[in-house]
């Protein structure tokens, strides 16, 4: 018994498949729970009334907008050192999900912008590394759609996703120090955890909960559904040759 | 090693195209800012040395899709790889004909330049020395990309989206730097990062182009 065997498409399908309504169903109840108790049963916060309630959305998006692009950063090294197509198809089912957590996260954070800055966009250190963490996104997505051959695509995206973990960690601090250069402080403390009481951290709690999951059931849906279509074409090429 | 830097920087200059053409876009990119802000002198010297960082980057990238596609399209490449230099250090030649070709002119030119921007005395030498100092990182960051998109029909515009991202470390120290130089604040900071980017880069970053060429040419 080792984890190494689920790397077998067969197997991997066989005990995902049964799993993925589970994951949903906990997904749901964690965000149902958290959103409920977030929105509803939350007392206002004294300088930011309801808006506060948007860390509900904002903060596990975007935990899982630089989650996901870890879990593709593993999973790349998995197929660059062990060849294991599941893992690599792990990795392209992550990047459209963690795409849609950055967007998420940023759209979220500018509507509390909106009404809390007084701007939808500030060049705020946070900010602008978010929206670089969504270009690297794009540019994974699109390499691997632009190349036909699924192992090359996946050997070149998995040195692009390497490559691009070092450059996006610099990026982040290179925007930190370019921010800093510019204005006196920052415009916003994030340390969130520190200040954060206990009646919003809880609700919090369950909607991270529920990100996590919500992420897991959709790569783990998205995997089996590449691993899926390619057997499809690999059958597709087999008739070809039996009836030419 | 040399007959091949020998042979890219011939190439490079008589085939037309690379050398001169993103000399004349850097050229025409300053131009073309003033008439986009506006003419005042006190604005154009306070962004120059960010706009010339700019057009400088954007150069570079244009000549990046010649790297290694010709090369891919007549066989060249093929017979590159089955000779005795291991591809990391052909990438890393790629790199230094690519920067002797674009990057070391567009250095030299943006001197020049600045001139047309009403950039302030000390900034020539400031916005000098970081593009001597960037521009290597951007040549290598660049042929990596190039060494990914090499294989593609339609390489060009992926290569951008791939590469600019990757261009930002690089942007964001380099201008600062120059800006901070031209202002007489104290720029040892972002003069260090950037010199730290670009000897990480060429000292990392020839093994990734090479692992890709090699996926590519398989």
């Amino acid at each position: 018994m080792s984890i190494w065997e689920y790397a077998n498409p067969k197997k991997f399908i066989a005990t995902t498949t049964p799993l993925i309504p589970w994951v949903f169903g906990a997904t749901a109840v964690c965000l149902v729970v958290g959103l409920v108790w977030g929105f509803f049963l939350t007392p206002e916060a004294d300088r930011f009334g309801s808006t506060v309630k948007i860390i509900y959305v904002h903060v596990p998006s975007a935990m899982m907008a630089i989650n996901a692009w870890a879990m593709m950063l593993v999973a790349s090294l998995v197929w660059l050192i062990r060849r294991h197509h599941v893992s690599a198809l792990a990795a392209k089912a992550a990047a459209p999900i963690g795409l849609t957590m950055t967007l998420i996260a940023l759209w979220t954070g500018a509507v509390w912008g909106q009404p809390m800055w007084g701007t939808w966009w500030a060049w705020d250190p946070r900010l602008t590394a978010f929206l670089i963490l969504g270009l690297f996104y794009l540019g994974y997505i699109a390499l691997w759609e632009a190349i036909p051959d699924p192992d090359q695509a996946a050997d070149l995206t998995s040195v692009l996703c390497l490559v691009g973990s070092v450059f996006a960690v610099l990026s982040r601090y290179a925007v930190n120090f370019w921010n800093q250069g510019l204005h006196q402080g920052a415009t916003l403390s994030m340390d969130a955890e520190e200040n954060i009481s206990d009646v919003y951290w809880f609700p919090l709690l369950f909607c991270i909960a529920g990100f996590v999951l919500l992420f897991l059931g959709l790569v783990l849906m998205r995997t089996g559904t590449e691993i899926r279509l390619r057997r499809l074409r690999a059958l597709e090429r087999q008739a070809q040759r039996i009836t030419a | 090693m040399k007959a091949l830097l020998v042979r890219d920087l011939r190439l490079a200059i008589r085939a037309g195209g690379g050398f001169g053409l993103s000399l004349a876009f850097f050229l025409i990119v300053t131009v073309l800012v003033p008439f986009a802000v506006g003419p005042e002198a006190d604005i154009l010297s306070r962004i120059g040395p960010g706009i010339l960082w700019v057009a400088a980057l954007l150069a570079t990238l244009l000549s990046l899709d010649r790297q290694f596609a010709l090369d891919h399209e007549d066989g060249a490449l093929s017979l590159i790889a089955t000779s005795p230099l291991p591809l990391e250090a052909v990438a890393l030649i790629k790199a230094f004909a690519h920067w002797l070709t674009t990057g070391l002119p567009l250095t030299l030119a943006a001197a020049p330049l600045g001139v047309l921007l009403n950039l302030e005395r000390p900034a020539f030498s400031w916005l000098v020395l970081t593009l001597a100092l960037g521009t290597p990182a951007l040549s290598v960051i660049g042929t990596f990309g190039a060494a990914l998109t090499v294989g593609l029909r339609r390489g060009g515009l992926l290569l951008s989206l791939l590469v600019l991202p990757l261009y930002v470390p690089t942007l964001i120290f380099g201008a600062e730097a120059a800006r901070r130089g031209a202002e007489g604040l104290a720029a040892g900071t972002p003069i260090l990062m950037l010199a730290g980017i670009t000897a990480g880069s060429l000292a990392l970053l020839p093994f990734a182009a090479g692992a890709a060429l090699r996926i590519n040419l398989r």
